[in-house]
């Protein structure tokens, strides 16, 4: 396959030198002058044309547009480097604000609390206070009944017997001794309950 | 056989022959191409040209991103001396670049395959960078052709060598553009024709060369306009910048 290649390579090689020779007889017509000064007139003419326009129309116009877009985009890096600035200075601000806030919240909120706080201390006392004074009240009242209900019981003990006697033997009996007797069994009976 | 691959070449007239004087100034196929190619040179970059928009759209960045890269090669090779140059350069490149670009297409003549053509255009290179230089250094331009740190004994040697490389310049422009040119679509059309004559069974492989041949003269086309405008630039910094 690939000696087949090879040959082919060398028979085409072969060939085509040959036919260039061939060529070679008839001459090349680059150098037959019978052209050669209207090729110059024409190539004088249309490079003259094509340079002067390039050079008064179109290469200033290309120039510009490249400098502009050039000027144009450093002002937008110079804006965007500006909006950058601001925007720093702005969330610096922002965060100024934020801190400060959060400082004033912390005070407001110790202040309240303490102010609570304060408010509930009062209140407890002035409720401790009123506390007391109901229960030394009631404590108060409580030792006055106690100390009426024992003569008041003695009392009712005493008319009662007097007239259970009065009822039993039909005669009235002296109310100063029965009063004596009631208290002398109340003791008794108070003795009793205390054993 | 394969028809003559030289027939490419041939100038014809185009319509009636113009005389000036006694001088023949007809209008050719070889001057059709040209005003084709600065026709589509000026259409492009005018259209190129036309909007100025901070997003450039297809051919603006076409013409801009030519427009940078001659400025760069300018720049790069003579300097910032070399600006007031820059639209000469610019138009010679495109021209160049163009005519060989037309070349490329089947059946369409290849301007700078021609030898007068681009001998004209090297000649009045040459003709104005050797005035440029002497406008600007007066008759010390001269001393291109000593260079510095050469022994006594070699000068006289080297001043004859250095005068013989000066004046071949303008031959070795336009030979190696015109050679450039012709060589290749001589090849092609070679190659063409084999395709034909060996027909359906031995013709893939001349075809397979043809294909690849035209992407080679693609990129030898772009190349040798580029080289011829670098080349250019050269010749420039020597006439601006005298480093001798």
């Amino acid at each position: 396959m690939l000696k087949k290649i090879v040959i082919l390579l060398f028979v085409t090689c072969f060939a085509c030198l040959n036919t260039v020779f061939a060529a070679e007889s008839g001459g090349m017509p680059q150098l037959n002058p019978e052209f050669w000064i209207s090729q110059i007139f024409w190539l004088i003419i249309t490079f003259g044309i094509l340079f002067t326009i390039l050079t008064k129309v179109i290469l200033p116009k290309i120039s510009d547009n490249l400098e502009t877009r050039k000027s144009q985009i450093l002002e937008n890096i110079e804006t965007a480097d500006k909006q950058k600035e601001e925007s720093q200075k702005k969330i610096d601000e922002y965060e100024k604000i934020i801190l400060e806030s959060k400082l004033k919240a912390k005070s407001y909120f110790n202040e309240a609390r303490e102010k609570i706080l304060d408010d509930i201390n009062k209140k407890r006392a002035a409720l401790e206070k009123d506390l007391d004074e109901e229960i030394s009240e009631v404590e108060k009242e409580l030792s006055d009944l106690k100390n009426k209900s024992g003569e008041k019981i003695n009392k009712i003990a005493a008319e009662t017997s007097a007239e259970l006697i009065k009822e039993l033997i039909g005669e009235d009996v002296n109310s100063s001794s029965i009063a004596a007797i009631v208290e002398d069994q109340s003791k008794i009976n108070k003795v009793r309950k205390d054993v | 056989m394969a028809s003559n691959p030289m027939y490419q070449f041939n100038v014809y007239r185009i319509g009636p022959e113009i005389k000036l004087g006694s001088v023949d100034i007809s209008f050719t196929n070889a001057s059709l191409f040209m005003v084709i190619s600065s026709l589509a040179i000026l259409i492009i970059f005018n259209l190129g040209a036309k909007k100025k928009t901070l997003i450039p759209d297809k051919l603006q960045l076409l013409s801009e991103l030519s427009y940078s890269f001659v400025a760069k090669m300018i720049s790069d090779t003579a300097g910032s001396k070399a600006k007031p140059y820059f639209s000469f350069i610019f138009s010679l490149f495109m021209f160049v670049l163009f005519c060989n670009m037309f070349g490329m297409i089947p059946y369409a003549f290849t301007v700078t395959s021609h030898i007068i053509v681009t001998f004209v255009l090297a000649a009045f290179i040459f003709i104005g960078v050797t005035i440029i230089g002497f406008i600007k250094h007066g008759l010390g331009y001269l001393k291109l052709f000593v260079p510095s740190g050469v022994p006594m004994v070699l000068l006289p040697l080297i001043v004859v060598i250095e005068i013989i490389s000066y004046l071949s310049r303008p031959i070795s422009l336009s030979v190696r553009l015109f050679a450039n040119m012709m060589a290749g679509h001589t090849m092609m059309k070679v190659f063409g024709g084999f395709v034909i004559s060996l027909g359906i069974v031995g013709g893939w492989l001349p075809l397979s060369f043809s294909v690849a041949l035209t992407g080679l003269e693609i990129l030898v086309a772009f190349l040798q306009a580029y080289v011829f405008a670098i080349l250019t630039c050269i010749y420039l910094n020597d006439a601006l910048n005298l480093h001798h």
